[in-house]
């Protein structure tokens, strides 16, 4: 099918964008389009008005800032991929990043555009919750931050406001003493996941001294699982830690089945997907210490 | 409404009417005429549609006609002059890399965007990019052996390793 009419309107500056979306008749912003003309396209979405901020290059930006990493919202995909100052102080992002859609996607497809999504799938809300970033919004009133912890209310629901737009995150840099690790199950490579998970861990030694273990594809948003993570903090990531962070995942979580997995094989494989990353954390911090 | 865009096709300049709504696909097959670039699920899953666009591979079924304003376009048309095929599209025919022949047009536009984008290209960025598009005659064993051998990496037995 194809998209139902709509009006368009290109700003070339944020604040032009900004106005566009206070002042729109059920407006909707388009960042890459990835996901938002794909559901025109099936009529999902049938928005009145579209702020194509393709333009609006100040948005594109990758800082480096003293302890975080700001990416812009209509950064690409793939530019983040591949970019270096992710790959040095946000390696986790760049790792997700292997597993959003496929390159030809990545291509057109934003940072911004799949965090305000809200997709429940998606790799990168999972990332955020684990790194601790932050969402930075704008609107024509002005900015706030958001923490990672409070902007994913349920699916494909955000703690964005009507005419507020997702501008940047900011994702803390990683340093020597932490190790990261994102695992995914999927049936084919580039679907979206049956289950995932994406974890951060800082160590003194072989200790885990802190710790965020984030799970995607696990129900309604990307959730942070207490019970795992309390099970692995003070240990030295031993076998019988991570079983036991496994179980308390299978434990705590009620997952949706889908036409590909039931409730209880996901509710399994939401285990398996966090043992199996805490394994690759431990790999990682002993190389990291070695 | 509609409004006029201007973009390169090709190494030509294009200048049509679109209304806000018009997918960048349509307007090439129907309002251009090129209909190699073909149309499979028409939700960026099948990679039928991929194009070059600014050097990189994108859905035309995903991009607003009007998001292609000022941008160089390249679809498996532009990729060799008329009658002539480039290494690429010689190794598909000679290595069986298709079939019924729907998914080949977007195969070979990602494949010459990694070829022209990164020269030093490893096989997993090469098996990556097909890895974006569907086929359901191959097996992808032809595909492959086409895409390794043109490109340069390995031996192109089209095994799964």
């Amino acid at each position: 099918m194809r998209p139902a009419p709509f009006d368009l309107v290109t700003p070339s500056t944020l604040d032009e964008a900004l106005v566009a979306l206070r002042d729109g008749d059920d407006v909707r912003a388009l960042a890459g389009g990835q996901s938002l003309i794909a559901l025109m396209n099936l009529r999902f979405a049938v928005p009145g008005s579209l702020v194509d901020l393709g333009q609006v290059n100040e948005l594109a930006r990758v800082e480096d800032h003293d302890d975080f990493v700001r990416i812009g919202a209509m950064a690409t995909q793939a530019v983040v991929h591949r970019h270096p100052v992710v790959a040095a102080r946000a390696p986790l992002v760049a790792e997700a990043l292997g597993h959003v859609g496929h390159w030809q996607i990545r291509t057109r497809g934003t940072i911004g555009g799949n965090l305000a999504h809200g997709d429940p799938a998606s790799e990168l809300p999972a990332v955020m919750l684990a790194l601790a970033g932050v969402y930075q919004a704008r609107s024509a009133g002005g900015s706030r931050s958001i923490a990672a912890d409070d902007f994913n209310l349920g699916p494909y629901s955000t703690a964005l406001a009507e005419g507020e737009l997702l501008v940047a995150v900011d994702v803390p840099h990683g340093s020597p003493a932490e190790a990261t690790a994102i695992i995914e199950i999927t049936r084919l490579a580039g679907a979206y996941a049956m289950a995932g998970a994406a974890v951060w861990c800082r160590l003194n030694g072989n200790v885990v001294t802190a710790c965020r273990i984030a799970l995607f594809a696990a129900g309604s948003r990307a959730i942070r699982v207490a019970a795992a993570e309390a099970a692995i903090q003070d240990t030295e990531l031993d076998d019988s830690a991570i079983a036991a962070a496994a179980d308390a995942t299978s434990a705590s979580v009620s997952p949706p089945g889908d036409v590909h997995v039931t409730a209880d094989q996901r509710r399994h494989l939401l285990s398996v997907v966090v043992a199996r990353a805490l394994r690759v954390v431990r790999q990682r911090a002993e190389v990291q210490t070695r | 409404m509609t409004t006029t865009i201007q973009f390169m096709l090709n190494d030509s300049p294009v200048e049509v009417e679109v209304e806000p709504r018009t997918l960048l696909v349509d307007v090439l097959r129907d309002g251009l005429g090129l209909t190699g670039t073909h149309v499979g699920c028409a939700y960026g899953v099948c990679g039928a549609c991929t194009i070059i666009v600014d050097g990189l591979p994108a859905r035309a079924c995903l991009m607003l006609a009007a998001q292609a304003e000022a941008k160089t376009v390249v679809t498996v048309e532009g990729l060799a002059p008329p009658g002539e095929m480039t290494a690429l599209q010689t190794a598909f025919h000679e290595e069986h890399g298709l079939q019924c022949g729907f998914c080949t047009p977007g195969l070979l536009c990602s494949l010459a965007a990694l070829q022209q984008g990164d020269p030093a290209v490893s096989r997993e960025d090469v098996d990556d990019a097909i890895s974006g598009h569907l086929c359901r005659c191959t097996g992808y064993v032809g595909i492959r052996r086409a895409a390794h051998r043109a490109l340069g990496v390995g031996p192109g037995t089209g095994d799964a390793s």
